[in-house]
């Protein structure tokens, strides 16, 4: 600590977060303040690399889904997904209607796991005045098991559908490896069933809750579609406007690598971006459905929302869309029932034909919006069905840049009001708002730059 | 009789994707009793307090930087008990992957001509770095092993990996061999424990716990030539999660 702490306008002011608590994976926060004037803001991702990328060149397309689940232990579905669409497209596989709903299924329940532990484990503690949901537990036991057992019920689907919710193993290239249990499924339409309440309590405890306020308009990008809310499929779309196909994103979206940080950083036209339950909330407000509107207006939310810190409220909103959709998808497969020879396949072709099969090379390209923001897999195969390049691009790469102009707009505006401790206090609390998952940030990195 | 103190639990997260900690927090209830036992005080996804004073260190992820290195190093002195928990601390994992090829390589692939600014060395489960008490294999860990270790742990005896293959319990669950539906499956050589988990889910085994210690060489080629392929074909299947032992063992039985 640098400056004349003991002093609220300080002039000096240096907020050194190291390993930033209650997010997912390893970052710092530096920001430095010199004679009243900010000279650095930084986002530092100092998550050790792990090269996905590389490590899938020269694999065989079918372990893709299996190796890029485990980039992230949070949306281990959305990796999942977004890299079978990304192999699908390349292999010119197309799945049928009851695979993508059952898809769709799983993605809305990743949703409101990520959400729900976002909004419990690492949000509200801040907002109560707390350390972490573990004290919690001595003082709020109720909310603490209703957390437990909102976040049960999505861990369950994952079970139901996948498997498993952290690293699914049923669905795969094609379709499903195995049709999820009927016995299953209804004890999974009944838990969602008695998650409303939960959620109803939900509202009520972030409706009586306090964010800062803070506002600052930016480009907000998300997938966008004429049926649904989108999650699974879409265009690209930036404030409600200009729209871009999937496979061109790389025209959209420009990334680089930043000195201080692991994580490389993207930008639109130059400027910073978000995507997210923001983006998503302010490009498809339109298509939420009635339950999840009525909770918007009941937390005062509409659209455009400029404000980042409502980023946790507005993924409340989603939970609520999502688990009404889920309901309404539960009830038409245990109504109609699932057809077992539109759905399972096989986890890889034949064994003793793989070596033997001559495939066309091609690069295909899946989207899926993660819990965080849109998510990109590309990947580049040979005739052999072996990865010769894949590229990568994650929510919080996307949403770093944004989180720095944030950052940037806010310490000057808090100088000479607020303590250190308070603007660290609020600088802890943006970021987590953003949600980061630095895991997913670094350990997915970019092969297209090599310098060939 | 005196109360005695509840054991004080820390967590840490090397190079990984913090599944394994996520597994934890999927316990729901159970979650709560074991907060009951022990006094949960480093968990840093979930919790902003930090402490240096803990009895027992579940530490998950892989080695891959020199300052991995020195953090573990520190966590094994201040800790009585060290658990590597998850494939990426017990056997390096998928991280493993990027030791076959050359760093510079990985790094040119990825970071361009930044490259260089990047600290990376070769991928390592804890135990080549440091002394490991406890194992909690899988990725992501299953929740059964995770309590057997667990209590294990408070009654203070070691907790015994089986060390038979995966096939042993697939079996038991009456699944269809993946061999006679023409899959590959690492089955044979993987050690159980999970209860075919993958299998049973109509997908195969990847190998995600590692390799039995005895893999019964002879007797899994008998098996790869009745249904027609060679040990190499298995082979290069051990490299998505078995670098090191790879190299180490397997090589030299099955070649």
């Amino acid at each position: 600590m640098t400056g004349n702490s003991n002093n609220t306008d300080s002039r000096d002011i240096k907020v050194d977060i190291h390993y930033l608590t209650r997010v997912e994976g390893h970052g710092n926060i530096v920001v430095d303040v010199k004679e009243g004037k900010l000279t650095r803001c930084e986002f530092q991702v100092i998550e050790s690399p792990r090269f996905f990328e590389s490590m899938l060149v020269d694999r065989c397309i079918w372990e893709a889904q299996h190796l890029t689940s485990r980039i992230c232990g949070i949306c281990a579905c959305a990796h999942s997904l977004a890299s079978i669409k990304a192999a699908e497209d390349a292999l010119g596989i197309k799945p049928s209607e009851e695979v993508i709903s059952l898809r769709k299924l799983l993605l809305h329940t990743e949703m409101m796991d990520s959400h729900i532990l976002h909004v419990y484990f690492l949000v509200v503690p801040d907002l109560l005045g707390v350390k972490s949901v573990m004290q919690l537990i001595k003082t709020h036991k109720p909310l603490v098991e209703m957390a437990l057992r909102m976040k049960r019920m999505s861990d369950y689907a994952g079970e139901v559908l996948a498997g498993r919710h952290i690293h699914p193993i049923s669905y795969v290239i094609g379709g499903l490896t195995q049709m999820p249990s009927k016995k299953g499924l209804e004890k999974l339409y009944k838990l969602m069933l008695e998650a409303r309440r939960d959620g109803d309590e939900t509202v009520k405890i972030i409706k009586a809750l306090k964010f800062p306020e803070f506002n600052r308009p930016t480009q907000y990008m998300s997938l966008t579609s004429e049926e649904e809310y989108a999650f699974y499929d879409g265009d690209l779309i930036i404030n409600g406007g200009r729209r871009t196909k999937i496979r061109d994103y790389k025209k959209l979206l420009t990334e680089k690598v930043l000195d201080y940080s692991t994580a490389k950083i993207s930008t639109i036209d130059n400027k910073p971006y978000t995507v997210g339950a923001i983006s998503r909330f302010n490009n498809n407000y339109d298509k939420l459905n009635k339950k999840a509107k009525e909770v918007a207006k009941e937390l005062g939310l509409k659209p455009p929302c400029h404000n980042p810190y409502l980023n946790t409220a507005i993924q409340l909103v989603e939970w609520v869309h999502c688990l009404e959709e889920s309901i309404k998808m539960m009830e038409k497969i245990l109504k109609n029932g699932l057809k077992e020879e539109k759905i399972v396949v096989a986890s890889w072709p034949k064994r003793s034909q793989i070596n033997t099969l001559k495939f066309m090379p091609d690069t295909g390209t899946g989207c899926v919006e993660a819990p965080r923001g849109s998510l990109f897999h590309q990947y580049s195969i040979d005739d052999t069905a072996h990865i010769t390049a894949a590229d990568c691009v994650i929510p919080t790469n996307q949403n770093i840049g944004n989180l720095e102009e944030d950052m940037r707009k806010i310490v000057p505006e808090l100088l000479g009001t607020h303590t250190q401790e308070q603007i660290t206090l609020d600088l802890e609390m943006l970021a987590r708002a953003y949600d980061p998952c630095i895991s997913c940030a670094t350990h997915v990195l970019d092969v297209k730059f090599v310098n060939a | 009789m005196k109360k005695r103190s509840k054991p004080k639990v820390a967590f840490f997260d090397f190079t990984d994707c913090e599944g394994c900690q996520l597994q934890i927090t999927n316990m729901g209830d159970t979650l709560l009793e074991l907060t009951e036992l022990f006094d949960i005080v480093n968990f840093r996804e979930i919790m902003s307090e930090k402490s240096d004073d803990y009895d027992i260190a579940v530490v998950e992820g892989s080695i891959s930087t020199d300052n991995d290195i020195k953090r573990i190093k520190g966590i094994r002195e201040r800790a009585k008990i060290l658990v590597a928990f998850g494939s990426c601390a017990t056997i390096a994992g998928v991280n493993g992957i990027k030791n076959r090829a050359p760093l510079e390589l990985a790094r040119q692939r990825v970071y361009g001509d930044k490259a260089d600014t990047v600290n990376t060395i070769k991928a390592m489960p804890l135990d080549e770095v440091v002394k490991v008490d406890y194992y909690i294999l899988n990725c992501p860990p299953y929740v059964p092993e995770i309590i057997a270790v667990f209590k294990s742990i408070l009654i203070g005896k070691p907790y015994p990996l089986p060390n038979y293959a995966v096939c042993v319990e697939c079996k038991m669950n009456e699944n269809v061999c993946r061999y006679e539906k023409d899959e590959e499956c690492m089955g044979p050589v993987t050690r159980a424990g999970c209860n075919s988990w993958c299998i049973n889910n109509g997908n195969r085994c990847y190998a995600c716990r590692g390799l039995v210690e005895n893999p019964a060489a002879d007797g899994a080629k008998d098996i790869f030539l009745k249904y027609g392929f060679k040990a190499e074909d298995i082979l290069k299947h051990f490299t998505l999660y078995n670098d090191p032992q790879g190299e180490k063992k397997y090589d030299r039985e099955f070649k």
